[in-house]
């Protein structure tokens, strides 16, 4: 038996969608056998981060209303074989299903896989509550940004009244100029605000956009940053002890040879 | 037999006259006996006004009564009533005065969007976040930062005070004062407590151990007396 992971986040825009595909893809790496969830249903997007989203016959409405059954609506990944995804409706609305429908196929699923990832819908609304349902645990994303940790704060008041679980912290898009500057939220400031356990932090980095864009997710990429922080997330989930990412990065031969010397870069 | 007993005993102490009434005879019987008794104090004009408490043993008075009770003894035109105290207390009485009298403990952090609400004081054992907000009709303790809205004394007790070991809050309210935070970028303050000051008729923030001076009767049982 499995467990169920919500990534949630209240605020759109943050990047749940690219963290539970890369989340997702992460641990397959690892060798896990994972189903990914697209609870957005309306406005699916996981399928297409994914690069799968020409495969879709069925979709998450579909296995509700029993037009097919809950395997025959799941595409198995391109690269993996171990790495499944259950869409979300396109032409549906979050009405219809129920937080009660959602929490009976992801019970189903976690019979068969090690890790169900299930991607949450912006908002606090049905779509959050179907979507939250079934999960054992949760990952709140949140960038450093003021009003996006006030509504990982919302969501953390909300997560701690379900049974499950206390919360995990990503903090994701993370510039490190800025935040040296302040004149972004620092990491400490942001964990001791919200007061929940730092699962993660992902530098903000091209390669994310990129990869979304050609449907390959970023961790499938050995040398980037964000990349390396996703799989760093995965490896914690599993139980490993990684130390965080040192987020001073040092800019070529140059900047070492300087440093080496005691200069200032 | 009861004829014999005096329904009505006066004595003089040095803030007036204290009243004891007998509690077992009947309310119109006594009123008559302090008619009687008062209109045989002849007063002339040159006292002072006299402030008079009425001490009414195990009896107890709904507000009519009350009112009854005072004009008797307004008739004479020396006599003020300051207080009527009675043993008596109704059930909903006693249990309305003990909830405001009492320290509700809460441990969380209260987060955006949530509202804590407790009848008497708040000690708060965790963080409040901004958008969140709690609320006390008496004083309020946070152990733990302050960062989101705090109301204390909301049915209207102006001396009440909100502490905290670090204070960053975005509004401040005690009873009808409202006090928000500056529109620029500001540290907050470790160790500080928020109260009306009364002449300038504002909320400061001030160092706790200087508030505590200002309020001697903070948590104090007579504090709770008065207020209760």
């Amino acid at each position: 038996m499995g467990e169920a992971i919500v990534i949630t986040s209240g605020k759109g825009g943050v990047g749940k969608t690219t963290t539970t595909a890369n989340l997702g893809t992460a641990l397959a790496l690892q060798k896990k056998k994972v189903c990914l969830v697209d609870t957005d249903i309306g406005l699916r997007n996981l399928d297409v981060v994914m690069g799968l989203e020409n495969r879709i016959i069925y979709d998450i409405v579909d296995v509700v209303n029993e037009r097919c059954k809950t395997k025959q609506a799941l595409i198995t990944d391109k690269r993996f074989d171990c790495l499944h995804l259950l869409p979300a409706a396109q032409t549906s609305d979050k009405s219809e299903v129920t937080p009660e429908a959602v929490k009976a196929i992801v019970q189903e699923l976690k019979q068969e896989y090690d890790y169900v990832v299930i991607d949450c819908p912006a908002g606090i609304e049905q779509g959050y509550k179907n979507a939250v349902a079934g999960a054992d645990k949760a990952i709140v994303v949140t960038t450093p940004e003021k009003s996006s940790v006030r509504d990982a704060d919302r969501i953390i008041g909300l997560l701690e009244q379900e049974d499950m679980e206390s919360p995990k912290l990503v903090i994701n898009r993370i510039r490190n100029h800025m935040m040296k500057n302040g004149d972004m939220l620092d990491v400490d400031e942001i964990v001791n605000v919200l007061s929940i356990d730092l699962l993660g932090i992902v530098i903000d980095d091209d390669a994310v956009i990129k990869a979304s864009n050609s449907g390959e997710p970023v961790a499938m990429k050995p040398n980037s940053k964000a990349s390396l922080a996703y799989r760093n997330i995965a490896r914690r989930i599993l139980g490993e002890t990684v130390p965080l990412m040192k987020l001073d990065e040092e800019r070529g031969v140059l900047a070492k040879v300087k440093k080496f010397f005691g200069m200032r870069t | 037999m009861a004829a014999n007993v005096q329904k009505v005993m006066i004595k003089g102490t040095r803030d007036g006259l204290t009243l004891h009434l007998d509690d077992q005879c009947s309310f119109t019987s006594l009123l008559k006996e302090l008619q009687n008794q008062l209109s045989m104090n002849g007063l002339t004009d040159e006292h002072p006004m006299i402030r008079v408490t009425i001490k009414l043993g195990n009896r107890y008075l709904n507000e009519e009564q009350k009112e009854k009770l005072t004009e008797v003894v307004r008739e004479k035109q020396k006599l003020v009533v300051e207080k009527i105290e009675s043993d008596v207390l109704t059930k909903k009485e006693a249990l309305e005065w003990k909830e405001n009298t009492e320290i509700t403990p809460v441990a969380k952090t209260v987060r955006s969007g949530q509202l804590v609400e407790v009848k008497g004081d708040l000690l708060l054992i965790g963080d409040v976040n901004p958008g969140g907000q709690i609320k006390a009709t008496g004083n309020i303790f946070v152990m733990g930062s302050l960062r989101g809205i705090a109301h204390a004394g909301f049915e209207g007790d102006t001396n009440a005070v909100i502490a905290s070991s670090y204070m960053q809050p975005s509004q401040l309210r005690i009873a009808d004062q409202l006090s928000r935070s500056p529109d620029y970028e500001s540290e907050g303050v470790y160790m500080e407590c928020g109260f009306i000051d009364e002449s300038m008729e504002k909320i400061r923030i001030d160092r706790i151990q200087e508030v505590v001076k200002k309020r001697p009767h903070l948590v104090s049982f007579e504090r709770r007396m008065i207020n209760g």
